[in-house]
């Protein structure tokens, strides 16, 4: 059977290529893809705090900006939603970081302000352009600005995906809108039964 | 949008210059291709002075499709390529389409043949079973169709863009199928008559006019990549989707059209030279 080894050979390459890993996760499985959680922003309190801050629970990153009119909120609150869904004794193991990539107008107060609305989980937390951009490059995420109004305010454009890490700040998952509140629900007990 | 102080020139030509993604093979290949096409346009005037020269229009042609090249993968418009979806199929029409087209124009295989070093003879006759496969009048246009649309499926575009090695794969795919293509259907005197080349650049303008037109007037967006990823700019992705399947659509069969008229230009000058010399033997 020395034929074996290559067909199995070629049909995992084949089953990479096409995205079909692991078919136990039901969101997007990025483990190969993506590297572990690291950055350097500055948070609610207006002060520089690291990715390894938050290790020890299961973290899921968004990026997003308080004057955003229908995405963030929309994920914001489907996210808190499904941490309120959670066991009560996994459920504060979770933390969302939400990333906003438009500093100039979320100082650190008016992110506290706005992460608070949605529960004690989510935490605001944004940076300088240089500190943003090396995080958005890392996660081959990005994000821009429309022009102005006569108002001055200006849309922004931003990743709408969720992406996950372990306990040891491994990526794991990338959660889209399309995915279900049950198969989000399904992943994150997955990941908060792993060990850390 | 924030307020920035003015950068100065210069650093706004870094800005744009420096690769988003330093990936050295594409520098390296077209330096390759550089020094391959100079090297073959020097023996051949020291070994046949008689020779038709090799003038400054197929110098030029050779620079602007390595430069093109460059362009689209190690500069900033790469960055664009990866976080649009527009600039990413005028991408794959520089490296699947315009860039290897004009490539193939500037090097005839006297030039080639010329110009690689005398190593890449036996390499070439080991890949010759494969050559002859990809470059078979059945399956060249397929695989030059189908590279396009495999690349667009959706679960397939995503990972792709998610990916960086998957992401060079792509682009490395259409280049370098481009290049198979191109020397298959504009090369006069190689494997096929010229009927057949003809019949195959006009058969791969309908499956193009296919995948364009289903592009545009798709009422949905089909690649959420760029949703998920964010875009450069705050575009609506429908408009986004629409100028990607009319650049997938009009330019890319429009090198077809081109291709033809190239075809039918070198049956007439061969036929003229046929004429002039009646006792040189006709070429297969």
């Amino acid at each position: 059977m020395r034929r074996a080894p290559l067909t199995s050979l070629a049909l995992c390459a084949l089953l990479t290529l096409v995205g079909c890993g692991d078919k136990a996760w039901q969101t997007k499985d990025i483990a190969p893809l993506m590297p572990p959680l690291a950055f350097t922003l500055i948070d609610e309190r207006g002060e520089t705090v690291e990715a390894g801050h938050y290790r020890g629970d299961v973290t899921l990153l968004v990026f997003g900006y308080t004057h955003c009119p229908d995405v963030c909120p929309t994920t914001l609150a489907r996210l808190a939603g499904q941490l309120r869904s959670l066991p009560a004794e996994r459920r504060d193991d979770v933390r969302v970081l939400f990333v906003s990539v438009d500093p100039d107008r979320d100082d650190p107060e008016r992110l506290a302000a706005y992460t608070d609305a949605f529960g004690p989980a989510i935490v605001g937390l944004t940076g300088r352009p240089v500190q943003l951009d090396a995080l958005t490059k890392r996660y081959r995420v990005t994000y821009g600005y429309g022009d102005k109004d006569a108002a001055g305010g200006y849309a922004v454009s931003h990743p709408s995906g969720v992406f996950a890490f372990d306990r040891v700040g491994d990526a794991r998952l990338l959660i889209r809108d399309g995915d279900g509140p049950e198969a989000v629900r399904h992943d994150l007990e997955r990941l908060l039964a792993e060990e850390g | 949008m924030p307020e920035s102080t003015e950068p100065s020139i210069l650093a706004t030509a870094l800005h744009w210059l420096a690769p988003w993604e330093f990936e050295p093979l594409w520098g390296l290949a077209c330096l390759a291709a550089l020094g391959i096409y100079w090297r073959g346009v020097r023996h051949l005037r020291t070994l046949d002075p008689g020779a038709p020269p090799t003038g400054w229009p197929r110098h030029a042609t050779l620079l602007l499709g390595l430069t093109l090249i460059y362009v689209v993968s190690q500069t900033r418009y790469d960055y664009l390529a990866q976080y649009m979806f527009f600039p990413h199929r005028a991408q794959h029409l520089v490296l699947h389409h315009a860039a290897p087209f004009l490539l193939v124009l500037a090097t005839p295989p006297r030039v080639l043949a010329a110009g690689l070093p005398a190593w890449a003879s036996s390499t070439h006759r080991l890949a010759r079973p494969l050559l002859d496969l990809l470059q078979h009048p059945l399956v060249a246009p397929l695989l030059f169709v189908g590279l396009i649309a495999f690349w667009l499926i959706p679960s397939v575009h995503f990972d792709a863009m998610l990916s960086r090695r998957l992401y060079q794969l792509m682009n490395w795919s259409m280049l370098l199928d481009g290049l198979l293509f191109w020397w298959l259907v504009l090369t006069p005197h190689g494997r096929l008559g010229p009927g057949r080349r003809i019949l195959l650049l006009l058969a791969v303008i309908p499956p193009q006019i296919l995948i364009g037109a289903y592009l545009t007037f798709s009422p949905t967006v089909l690649f959420d990549v760029y949703e998920v990823c964010g875009r450069a700019w705050p575009l609506a992705p429908l408009v986004d989707q629409q100028i990607g399947g009319l650049i997938t659509w009009i330019p890319a069969t429009m090198m077809s059209v081109l291709g033809t008229l190239i075809v039918l230009r070198q049956l007439r000058l061969g036929d003229s030279q046929g004429r002039r010399h009646p006792s040189s033997p006709a070429h297969p």
